[in-house]
């Protein structure tokens, strides 16, 4: 296993995560002594068949969940967000600092876009006024401002629900934004996207790791966008890292040993972004091999 | 080729006697709800030959309401707008307390320990009817609306509760999901997460329960709580049935324009 390091100053340290999901007599060890160390201005990819654990991790580094009650914590930003088992009492402002992009959105349908954008900001404006729904219009500015770096700022007045798939995440994007979060945490953000949509949220949350220096962790089922996007790769294989390196050194081998023997290579062109904005992608875009599993699009 | 048949054979035996246990269980199940039915008939002394014995009785009865006398029908529109407005508070009041109640009272909001004693005092505050709560605030609060409002308000709030937590059980936790994980605290998480996405169903429910509200507020005058009831109970007390018949009258007009109304609005809300 490699040791990669190229920042000075580690965003988000885990040691030793085990995670143990219960149902009835059944028990499933989701994570099992993972120990990962994350460097600010990072963009990583977290890849690995479904179940292997690439959620739980992100949704661990972000609070939601509670590690099994072993020696085990994780650090983000100098912060404590769990120790043993135990979510930290000051979990809040680590989350204010942690942008969390779901699968399924998570925004709430029935408000407007502007009003979900501007509920980034409810981790550090005073609690009275977030919980009345007050916002200045400094705030009001900075959402509308969030909502245009992502393309969305003429749906800022319609209801979230009334968006496709794409536009939502794009401002579910406009929210982590909006909260002004350092570490942006994205969980398989285009696995219910089109192959479209899919490269425009990637190329967005490129743009922000590459203008904005934002560490970002994203969990993903297609490998080849991982690849493309992602300077490093974290694979996960039943719970346990088996891979933390380069992207540069992803082997075809190393994929038909994180997703089994199904896993086929095939070669196709590369196709160009789909947005016309000028996008600047990292040194090691573009591998011409797009990786995809047998009886599956793409993974 | 033996055991292939052995076992189809067997599978077909464990089908028949399912399938025959199902239908005897269906049958007794029918048996049980006609002796219920039968239970029920003796008690509430069922006797539908008496409406075709005392048909004429009836019909004497009936032709005594008519022609309606609308002489005083200033007298019972003011009345009736009380009635509205006595279901208005009442109303008014227990949506707010119910918000609250309803939130305290959802599994997935408050802990075992919070949303059991609440639901059980709103189960109290539902078992006992607005009827009973009049009679019970005109000996507080002495006769007149003001009893009125409180027995509706004290009735609705159970109901309004109930339904009200109903919803939030129903809700998506995901976007809940998405405004915790911005840092936002537990109330954050309720007014952003958790409001907008019942607050449809609760202006429809509020509009329904306002609905009936209105038709219980008619009734609500009998007993001491004020407006058009009052005079209704004073007719019929009194024999008065012609008059009776225009206030019935009044009654159902204003009844029925404010459920189309209300119909109307709620539909713009879900």
């Amino acid at each position: 296993m490699n040791t990669y390091t190229t920042a000075p100053c580690s965003a988000i340290e885990i040691s030793s995560l085990t995670k143990t999901f219960k149902t009835g007599q059944r028990a499933h060890k989701a994570l099992d002594k993972v120990s990962l160390k994350i460097f600010s201005g990072q963009m990583i990819g977290l890849i690995g068949a479904s179940g292997s654990g690439k959620s739980t991790i992100l949704r661990h580094i972000a609070g939601l969940t509670a590690a099994d009650c072993l020696t085990n914590s994780i650090i983000v930003l100098g912060r404590s967000v769990q120790t043993n088992g135990v979510v930290d009492r000051g979990i809040r402002a680590t989350r204010a600092r942690v942008g969390f992009i779901f699968q399924q959105f998570n925004l709430v349908g029935q408000m407007t876009v502007l009003s979900n954008v501007l509920a980034g900001s409810l981790g550090r404006i005073p609690s009275w006024r977030g919980t009345i729904g007050w916002f200045t219009q400094e705030e009001r500015a900075q959402a509308l401002e969030a909502l245009a770096r992502v393309g969305m700022e003429k749906f800022a007045m319609q209801r979230a629900s009334t968006l496709s798939g794409g536009e939502q995440q794009r401002v579910a994007i406009a929210r982590t934004l909006m909260q002004g979060a350092e570490i942006i945490l994205a969980d398989e953000p285009i696995a219910s996207l089109d192959p479209v949509s899919s490269r425009n949220v990637m190329e967005i949350l490129t743009l922000i790791h590459l203008e904005d220096r934002r560490t970002v962790v994203v969990s993903l089922h297609q490998v080849d966008y991982a690849l493309r996007y992602c300077e490093r790769i974290v694979a996960l294989k039943h719970g346990e890292i088996v891979y933390d390196g380069s992207s540069k050194d992803v082997s075809v081998e190393m994929l038909h040993d994180i997703y089994g023997d199904k896993f086929i290579e095939t070669c196709v062109e590369e196709t160009p972004p789909a947005s016309t904005r000028d996008i600047h992608m990292p040194a090691h875009a573009g591998q011409s091999c797009v990786l995809a599993r047998a009886g599956a699009a793409t993974y | 080729m033996h055991t292939t048949t052995t076992i189809k054979l067997m599978e077909e035996t464990m089908l028949n006697r399912r399938y025959m246990r199902k239908n005897i269980l269906r049958l007794v199940a029918w048996g049980l709800f006609f002796a219920f039915l039968a239970w029920s008939w003796k008690g509430a002394e069922m006797r539908p030959f008496d409406l075709i014995r005392d048909a004429g009785n009836m019909a004497t009865y009936a032709k005594g309401f008519f022609p309606p006398n609308f002489a005083e029908w200033r007298f019972y529109l003011e009345e009736m707008i009380v009635t509205i407005q006595i279901a208005v508070w009442g109303t008014v009041l227990s949506v707010l307390l119910s918000i609250p109640c309803g939130l305290l009272c959802s599994s997935n909001i408050a802990s075992p320990w919070i949303y059991q004693p609440v639901r059980r005092l709103m189960d109290s505050c539902r078992a006992i009817n607005e009827m009973v709560f009049a009679l019970l605030f005109v000996v507080a609060v002495g006769l007149g609306p003001f009893a009125g409002v409180l027995a509706l308000f004290i009735h609705t709030t159970g109901t309004l509760s109930k339904l009200f937590s109903e919803a939030v059980e129903a809700i998506d936790p995901r976007p809940v999901e998405g405004i915790r994980s911005t840092g936002a605290n537990a109330l954050q998480e309720i007014t952003f997460g958790v409001i907008p996405q019942v607050m449809p169903l609760w202006i429809s429910y509020s509009l329904y329960r306002f609905e009936a509200n209105v038709r219980s507020a008619t009734v609500l005058g009998m007993v001491g709580g004020g407006g058009i009831g009052m005079v209704l109970w004073e007719l019929i007390r009194s024999f008065n049935y012609t008059s009776t018949c225009a206030v019935l009258l009044v009654i159902i007009v204003v009844v029925s324009c404010l459920d189309m109304a209300s119909g109307k609005l709620r539909k713009v809300f879900i």
